[in-house]
């Protein structure tokens, strides 16, 4: 598609993104992969992993995988969350996305004059609930402090953060990679997660002439989350991400929409030849707006530094902050010389301490929900291939879905190919999420069941599986209104061939002189005569026997 | 949509369309007062009803005053013994103001003078007896404003709504409603308290014209209990001063003296009280803010613990220091109105859940005390606030003071701060520090006075260039300098160690004592433009204040005496200073000290065209007296020739 467009305009050579192609689509809650009949389902999803969390690194990227011979990449990343509080952080104000400009604000988050901050109690909670899922030590008795610096999306003149006492520090994630990226498990740092406040937005009028100022997600909660810099490519920094947005919605303190801003990724970047262990120059990479996004800036971003040292002129990496500009596939200079910016920060005197006491961090421990590793990890062990634990668990209804199926008995293999292949197509198509379907975790056990102990056939199954999805209803209700249980009469069934086979007697010639391959024929008229409903393997015994018999 | 807008390219035009429903702007005029300005009458005042009400009821109620004085001759006055001891030798002879009136005073005409009286209690008997209406006591307010204020200047703003407020209080009673506790009551505010839909600038030019949409805690709390706002006081632009001279707007005088500062940075809360404009005002103090123009103005200036009193709607200056305090001319009205505005308020974190209690209990009147009423009453006087660089008037005063408590029972010994001179630079430090922060909001953004400018930088330099006047920019560049990378270790955080030796020295000295006592300022009022400019000079009069503020404790000051200066003497004010959240004891060891009391008439020093203070009953009679009570009960009498 626009591949070749994009390598024209290139003026990097070490253009490697063919994965352009591959459209970063997580809007819904369950967006899937499409797939062929059940049956396949598994094989092809081996051989096309189309739901990619990650643009693959697969073609052009010979170039990169030549680059990382000779250098590493360290790489650190800041995750923004906005809380799904009801309201502000620090004011009553509704924390609602997509309202109307300035309607949500008050004198609190427009920094009037005399107005103070008043802590949302549910921060601290989120800061709390994120910060043991992320297997860190809390800070019992934490701080909020200034960061100062002037912007018109600062009402105040300065945020609220916490500078030297985090609410929590010092914890780690597990990821699992792909299997088409090359599988594997992976543990990253968590140096710290920390409460502060967003700023508003600025509107850039069209004509660049003005801006305008909304300060709606002024005040707005966030966590930030500090990696350590342990990953190394941009594949293991999407998963990262990835990880971070299912666990900010499986612990329900973010919906962590990457297109609304809920979860902002920056990721900081340095390269250094192999063997060196002093870090190269940072560079900070913004405005990355979906997990394809974040890996390919990386990759991006890899290249071009090591060109710089390539050519001799590894000076020209600055500390700087990059933009990724998503249409023309690269960074661009947004500042530089960061480093040099003096926040002053120091205790917000308007707010007390934040003192957590045990009893409290215990409460929350113990409300905490089965998170995406441990997940993970149970799937796998219930004999699930790891693609399709990465799927299952990739969603949290989906999971909880899953789980509700083989909670009613249903085979476990068989519960998640229904949901991996014909549902997930469905909802797809449908553009709904696994909570709108129609179809009960309850009735898809029973039709499992149903087509396990013969009931009817898979075929069957399949047809009333998208009647059940879109209308509802009954399995057994709708097998018996539709009289769809399977004939396991062999007399019936044997009338049956024995019809069909009278009916063609020039095929049964044919047959019969050694053109075998037409027992599909006679199968199907029998199959077609039953409506679908015959054993097949009846069917194919009584149908062998009756064209091989001589009469 | 309703935004505001800054400029992308730096080559067009720039436009800012403002926040419209959050910044109606007015013109700073002072609607109800311009009409009365002018034309300017120079006449008598007549008198105020309510006030002269109080005097009629007061000799009747407190007859027997002088004779519990009398019945307790107070002996340790005369003996001096113990403050031999205290007596700092080697004071300069460049401070030589002598004291003329003070405490220890002993000749007393009783039947001139008489204990000052609550204005807040004796106007709601007026009020509920029939005696006057809340109009009338309005009108004699605006009339006296309207005549005393173009030599004060106390006001920024005042109210349109006053006489309105005051005919509801009428029709309330006329219906038989309850009132509340300050139904009636007329009330200064601080230009940086936010009052909704009333000018509040903190006499700064960034602010001029803003009207904020809601009313700070305080304000909310007054207007609930009955209180009428009169109008917005004069100030050092966001509290940031000693004199009042750093108001962007006009320079108050001291209705003492009008050459001289009111103090500050509350100076027209308190000038406006001295001056009988309002019966009460709402100052804040930052490092001495309500404590040192009480002491100047001869009022009751009351500094509540740190968290009593929500700050919601206070402009902060040192969020950490800053709370709001209360002017009134007795003990019991500063009291009333800190019960009035105290208590936790969810809009402030910082604001204490302690419980208020009822301080009313503790303004007995005269006839009922003991002979010694405050008999046990452990009182420790800092040593280091009588040191040198003190007044030897204010020093004198401050000893005469003392010795009135222990005739009054009290134990007075001397105590030691150790690290009292620590106090100041470390205060400077630590409020100009959250000062830097707390006005940054101030961008010209979204509200106040904005400069027009080519791109967002130079809008921000234009708009706090023009905006602040010099000495907030000289503290906000302090502020920003001790927060800076490398300096913070230097600065800041050392203050703030600072701040907890002070904490702990007043812990041990309140742990001995129950209270605390010193002079409020090293001198009395000085001359407008004689510290103008020698910042560190003016800096150096908030050395008895600061270490309060510090520590997050209630003091109170009171008028203990005169020196001389002025037409009439200049009053000398007494800090006393509590535990954290004992604001009771404070008020009822003032309540007693401010009953009992005894002045000796001062010196008249009226001249032609010169303000000055009479007696209530005097007000017919040519020369003046300082008559009654050197601060109380007075009036304000423009004499012309």
């Amino acid at each position: 598609m626009s591949t070749t467009l994009f390598r024209t305009i290139q003026p990097n050579q070490f253009s490697l993104f063919g994965s352009t192609l591959l459209r970063w689509r997580r809007s819904s809650n369950f967006s899937v992969r499409c797939c062929g009949s059940q049956t396949t389902t598994t094989t092809q999803k081996i051989k096309q992993p189309s739901q990619s969390r990650i643009a693959p690194k697969n073609h052009g990227s010979n170039k990169l995988d030549e680059i990382l011979r000779d250098y590493e990449a360290v790489i650190g990343i800041e995750t923004h969350v906005q809380l799904s509080t009801l309201t502000k952080a620090f004011c009553n104000c509704p924390n609602s996305y997509g309202s109307h400009p300035n309607t949500s604000i008050c004198p609190v988050c427009m920094g009037l004059p005399g107005a103070l901050p008043v802590l949302n109690s549910k921060v601290v909670e989120f800061g709390v609930r994120l910060g043991l899922a992320l297997n860190c030590d809390l800070s019992l008795k934490s701080k909020f402090d200034r960061k100062q610096y002037f912007y018109p999306d600062l009402p105040k003149g300065y945020q609220i953060s916490q500078f030297d006492i985090p609410i929590a520090s010092g914890g780690f994630v597990d990821v699992d990679i792909p299997l088409e990226f090359g599988g594997g498990h992976r543990r990253f740092g968590i140096t710290r997660v920390h409460m502060e406040e967003d700023a508003g937005k600025l509107l850039h009028s069209d004509t660049g002439d003005y801006s305008q100022v909304d300060l709606n997600r002024a005040g707005v909660p966030l966590l930030e989350i500090v990696s350590e810099p342990d990953m190394r490519t941009g594949i293991e920094a999407a998963e990262y991400a990835s990880e971070m947005q299912r666990i900010v919605r499986y612990l329900g303190v973010s919906n962590g929409n990457m297109q609304e801003g809920s979860l902002r990724c920056d990721v900081n970047i340095s390269i250094r030849p192999i063997g060196q262990t002093e870090f190269g120059t940072k560079v900070e990479i913004k405005n990355l707006n979906a997990f394809s996004a974040v890996s390919r800036a990386i990759d991006f971003e890899i290249s071009r530094q090591a060109l710089l040292h390539n050519q001799g002129q590894a000076d020209q990496i600055v500390t700087e902050t990059r933009l990724w500009e998503e249409g023309a596939q690269k960074t661009v200079t947004m500042r530089k010389k960061e480093g040099l910016a003096d926040y002053r920060y120091f205790p917000e005197p308007d707010l007390p301490e934040v003192i957590l006491t045990q009893e409290y961090v215990d409460s929350i421990r113990a409300s905490l929900p089965e998170l995406p590793e441990a997940k993970r990890r149970r799937y796998e062990a219930m004999g699930l291939g790891m693609q399709d634990v990465l799927f299952l668990a990739n969603d949290v209804s989906v999971a909880e879905y899953f789980e509700a199926v083989i909670g009613k008995g249903a085979d476990v293999k068989s519960a998640a190919n229904w949901i991996m292949s014909d549902i997930a197509a469905y909802l797809k198509n449908e553009e709904l999420s696994i909570n709108d379907a129609k179809l009960t975790p309850q009735e898809l056990a029973e039709l499992i069941a149903a087509i396990k102990d013969g009931t009817i056939s898979g075929k069957i199954g399949k047809q009333i599986l998208f009647e059940l999805l879109a209308k509802g209803g009954t399995v057994q209700g709708m097998i018996k209104a539709k009289d769809l249980v399977q004939i396991t009469d062999p007399a019936e069934i044997e009338k049956m061939v024995l019809k069909v086979v009278s009916e063609n007697p020039k095929q049964l010639e044919q047959y019969r002189s050694g053109k075998t391959k037409l027992e599909g024929y006679f199968a199907g008229q029998v199959m077609k005569m039953s409506k679908g409903k015959a054993n097949p393997a009846l069917l194919n015994k009584i149908l062998q026997e009756k064209l091989n018999a001589k009469d | 949509m309703c935004s505001f807008s800054i400029r992308k390219s730096p080559n067009s035009s720039f436009i800012f369309p403002k926040f419209a429903p959050l910044l109606v702007r007015h013109c700073l005029t002072l609607p109800s007062l311009v009409p009365i300005l002018k034309p300017p009458r120079f006449r008598v005042v007549a008198s105020l009803s309510g006030t002269s009400w109080v005097s009629q009821a007061s000799k009747e109620k407190y007859g027997g005053w002088a004779l519990i004085e009398d019945e307790a001759p107070l002996p340790h006055w005369k003996s001096k013994k113990k403050w031999r001891n205290v007596v700092i030798t080697g004071v300069g002879s460049s401070l030589s103001s002598r004291p003329i009136v003070s405490a220890a005073s002993s000749t007393i005409d009783a039947a001139t003078v008489s204990p000052p009286q609550s204005q807040i209690l004796s106007t709601r008997r007026s009020l509920l007896s029939g005696e006057t209406t809340a109009s009338e006591i309005a009108k004699s307010y605006l009339s006296r404003i309207r005549l005393t204020e173009p030599q004060l200047k106390c006001f920024l703003h005042i109210s349109e709504n006053v006489l309105k407020d005051a005919q509801e209080i009428d029709a309330r009673i006329a219906r038989g409603e309850e009132l509340g506790p300050l139904a009636g009551v007329f009330i200064g505010v601080k230009d940086n308290i936010c009052t909704e839909g009333m000018p509040s600038t903190a006499a700064s030019r960034i602010l001029e014209h803003y009207r904020p949409p809601f009313d700070a805690t305080a304000v909310k709390k007054i207007k609930e209990l009955g209180g009428i706002v009169v109008g917005k006081t004069n100030m050092d632009e966001f509290g940031m001063g000693s004199t009042t001279e750093a108001s962007a707007f006009q320079v108050t005088a001291n209705p003492w003296d009008l050459t001289r500062v009111p103090g500050g940075s509350s100076g027209g809360s308190a000038a406006a009280v001295a001056a009988r404009q309002c019966m009460v005002s709402l100052g804040s103090d930052t490092g001495g803010s309500v404590r040192q123009p009480a002491s100047f103005c001869g009022v009751v200036g009351l500094k509540p613990t740190y968290g009593r009193v929500s700050r919601f709607g206070l402009m902060a200056y040192a969020s950490s220091l800053d709370v709001i305090g209360c002017f009134g001319s007795t003990v019991a009205d500063a009291g009333m109105l800190l019960h009035a505005i105290s208590g936790y308020d969810r809009f402030d974190s910082t604001s204490s859940k302690q419980d208020v209690p009822e301080f009313q209990s503790q303004f007995l009147s005269v006839d009922s005390f003991e002979s010694k009423p405050l008999k046990g009453v452990k009182v420790g006087l800092i040593r280091e606030t009588l040191e040198e660089g003190v007044d030897c008037g204010v020093r004198s005063a401050t000893q005469e003071a003392a010795s009135h408590l222990e005739a009054l029972g009290c134990l007075v010994t001397e105590v030691s701060l150790p690290s009292f001179s620590l106090g100041l630079p470390a205060y400077y430090v630590i409020a100009s520090s959250e000062s830097s922060s707390n006005l940054s909001r101030y961008d010209g953004v979204r509200y106040g006075n904005q400069v027009m400018a080519e791109e967002l930088n130079k809008l921000y330099e234009c708009s706090r260039g023009e905006g602040f006047g010099g000495e907030v920019k000289m503290r906000i560049l302090m502020g920003t300098y001790a927060l800076s990378a490398g300096y913070y270790d230097a600065y800041y955080k050392r203050a703030q160690q600072v701040r907890t030796i002070i904490r702990k020295d007043f812990k041990a000295a309140l742990d001995q004592n129950d209270i605390l006592i010193s002079p409020a300022a090293p001198s009395a009022a000085y001359k407008i433009g004689e510290k103008k400019d020698d910042p560190l000079a003016m800096y150096a009069g908030d050395i008895m204040t600061v270490n309060v503020n510090l520590a997050g404790l209630p003091a109170i000051v009171l008028p203990c005496g005169l020196v001389e200066g002025g037409p009439s003497g200049l009053p000398v004010g007494l800090q006393i200073i509590g535990a954290a959240f004992d604001e009771e004891k404070l008020l009822k060891v003032s309540h007693i000290f401010e009953q009992t009391l005894k002045v000796s008439p001062g010196k008249g020093g009226l001249e032609e065209g010169t303000l000055v203070v009479l007696p209530l009953d005097d007000l017919g009679g040519g020369r003046g007296t300082l008559g009654g009570r050197f601060s109380m009960s007075t009036s304000f009498v423009l004499v012309t020739a």
